[in-house]
């Protein structure tokens, strides 16, 4: 390869890692901002709890629709292996197990941020291309404190909630298959899936939902309020918002179950 | 980023003071001293250094991609220099290239109104809560809100649209709701990014005629950035008559022929002041890039 395109590579390659830890750096500093507006006034209750129902509320069908087929598919797949070694009548164990510790966050968190994060980029985008930020600057209005806290006070929050929904609907689904389709006894079923829960697993599992949930409103919120570049860059904030939240959830679910593991024990 | 240490301004963010009342500043308005900005490789302004007195309406001028706009929102604090101070009511807004506090800034932007080049209305909020915006964030009671917001669309003439949406008005329309909004708390600083811009004839004519009413009526100090001639020279060399509610030319008077004194130009050219002064001298300048640009 000649000298000088080796030379064109490691500049790109030096641009690009400016580039990404500027973008952390920058994205450390959008949350930290948004956690410390938190506590301090003006907040904005009203815009909270509009926020709140779009986002509870508004991904509730969602959550239930998923929540209950991956329970149901759960349920199905277990049962076809467990019958393997003699032990379908655990179906309702793992399902719930899955469900609470696992799925049901992780599942939730990915359809919350698919409808929600997108929502965020492209709202906030809109209002970037338009000058809408810096006229709401110019009034003397902080969009951190206007915009941002509240759909992270209320993401947050909310998909805790979403979670244990999805969790009972999971499970539900995947009784409503293993009694309906697999031909197990329901009372089996949920006495297996509520005796092997412990309370390490229902803390693992509502423990979850509020680093998602965070990541989720911010991430939207930082790649919406970044928009430049007119309508294209408001559907390039989009998908790099929805993109970044999923792979920043399944990475800090990792982490969390190193960490949840570590101390609570497999 | 550290804050530079900033005096403190009793003066002007002195909490009696409603945000409201007009700011009576005693010496310049607006003062820029040697500010540079860059955008990556292009160098938009280059040490530009100009000052705006109280009750003076200039007008901004020059090629597209000159920093007219990136200029009004310097003094409004949204963007930063690289380096250069400036100062608006006495206050250092950015101080060699460092930026005051946020939250003083906040104080400090209730003094001025912005009209922004595409109106930046909010688009799901209805008229009388766009241009009531700032009184509703300060938690002014409901019926005085009310009250203002009538007169400031009224002045834009504009009364009868409280409950539209910006969706159902037409541009001109949005841009004399954005005027309104701008000027529904009485600031003592206006700054107009290119409100005209986009707009037919006979709209920018009407809209110029709420520049000139705004400047007569209420001697408000302002920055208009323009790119059309004719609304430039039209703001020089018209006056408001509040009997006839409507512009007039300013009549021959042997010395200053037909304009307005308080009136200044600024013409950015390449990053540099091309022109800073009157204009009689803008007319009359022998410099041919200005010649150029103004035939």
């Amino acid at each position: 390869m000649p000298i000088f395109e080796t030379g064109k590579i490691s500049m790109k390659l030096e641009s690009l890692a400016k580039n990404i830890v500027l973008s952390v750096q920058e994205y450390s500093l959008f949350c930290w901002s948004s956690v410390t507006s938190v506590f301090s006034l003006p907040f904005y209750w009203n815009e909270t709890f509009r926020q709140a129902d779009y986002i509870g509320v508004g991904s509730m069908p969602i959550v239930l629709l998923t929540g209950f087929f991956i329970g149901g598919s759960l349920a199905l797949q277990s049962a076809a292996t467990l019958s393997q070694f003699g032990a379908r009548s655990v179906t309702g164990e793992l399902v719930s197990l899955s469900m609470i510790r696992e799925l049901g966050p992780v599942l939730t968190a990915l359809m919350v941020s698919g409808r929600n994060a997108s929502g965020m980029a492209s709202e906030l985008g809109s209002m970037r291309v338009t000058e809408q930020i810096d006229a709401m600057r110019a009034l003397g209005t902080d969009p951190i404190r206007k915009l941002v806290v509240p759909r992270v006070v209320s993401t947050t929050l909310m998909l805790f909630f979403l979670t244990v929904i999805a969790d009972a609907v999971g499970i539900l689904g995947g009784a409503m298959v293993s009694v309906y389709m697999l031909n197990l006894n329901s009372s089996q079923f949920f006495h297996t899936a509520y005796q092997s829960l412990d309370y390490t697993d229902i803390t693992q599992g509502v423990i979850k939902p509020f680093p998602f949930g965070f990541i989720i409103a911010t991430i939207g919120c930082y790649f919406g309020m970044q928009t430049t570049g007119g309508t294209q860059g408001v559907g390039r904030s989009t998908t790099q918002a929805v993109v970044a939240s999923s792979v920043l959830i399944i990475f800090a679910d990792f982490i969390l179950n190193r960490v949840m593991i570590a101390i609570f024990g497999g | 980023m550290n804050a530079p240490h900033l005096p403190h301004l009793p003066h002007l963010f002195h909490h009696s003071r409603p945000a409201d009342a007009p700011f009576e500043s005693e010496g310049d308005v607006v003062e820029f001293q040697n500010v540079s900005l860059s955008f990556g490789e292009n160098v938009v302004l280059r040490d530009v250094s100009f000052r705006i007195l109280p009750g003076e309406t200039r007008i901004v001028l020059g090629p597209a991609g000159t920093g007219k706009s990136v200029l009004l929102k310097l003094i409004d604090g949204l963007i930063q220099p690289d380096s250069g101070s400036i100062h608006v009511f006495g206050h250092p807004v950015f101080v060699d290239g460092k930026a005051a506090p946020e939250h003083e800034m906040y104080t400090l932007r209730a003094h001025i109104g912005m009209v922004f080049q595409e109106s930046a209305l909010f688009d799901s909020l209805t008229v009388r809560d766009n241009v009531g915006y700032r009184l509703d964030e300060e938690k002014t009671d409901i019926e005085m809100v009310d009250a203002r917001v009538l007169e400031a669309l009224n002045f834009v003439e504009l009364g009868n649209t409280m409950e539209k949406f910006p969706s159902e008005l037409s541009g001109g329309m949005r841009r004399r709701v954005s005027i309104a909004r701008a000027i529904v708390t009485n600031p003592s600083l206006l700054l107009y990014d290119s409100p005209t811009g986009g707009l037919d004839p006979i709209t920018s004519s009407t809209i110029i005629q709420l520049v000139v009413k705004q400047r007569d009526l209420r001697n408000t100090t302002s920055l208009v950035v323009t790119n059309r001639m004719q609304d430039a020279f039209a703001i020089a060399t018209h006056r408001f008559n509040a009997d006839s509610n409507e512009m007039r030319p300013i009549p021959n008077n042997g010395t200053l022929t037909g304009i307005d004194p308080k009136t200044k130009y600024l013409v950015l050219h390449d990053g540099n002041i091309a022109y800073d002064g009157d204009t009689r001298g803008l007319i009359e300048s022998s410099d041919p890039w200005l010649k150029e640009f103004l035939s």
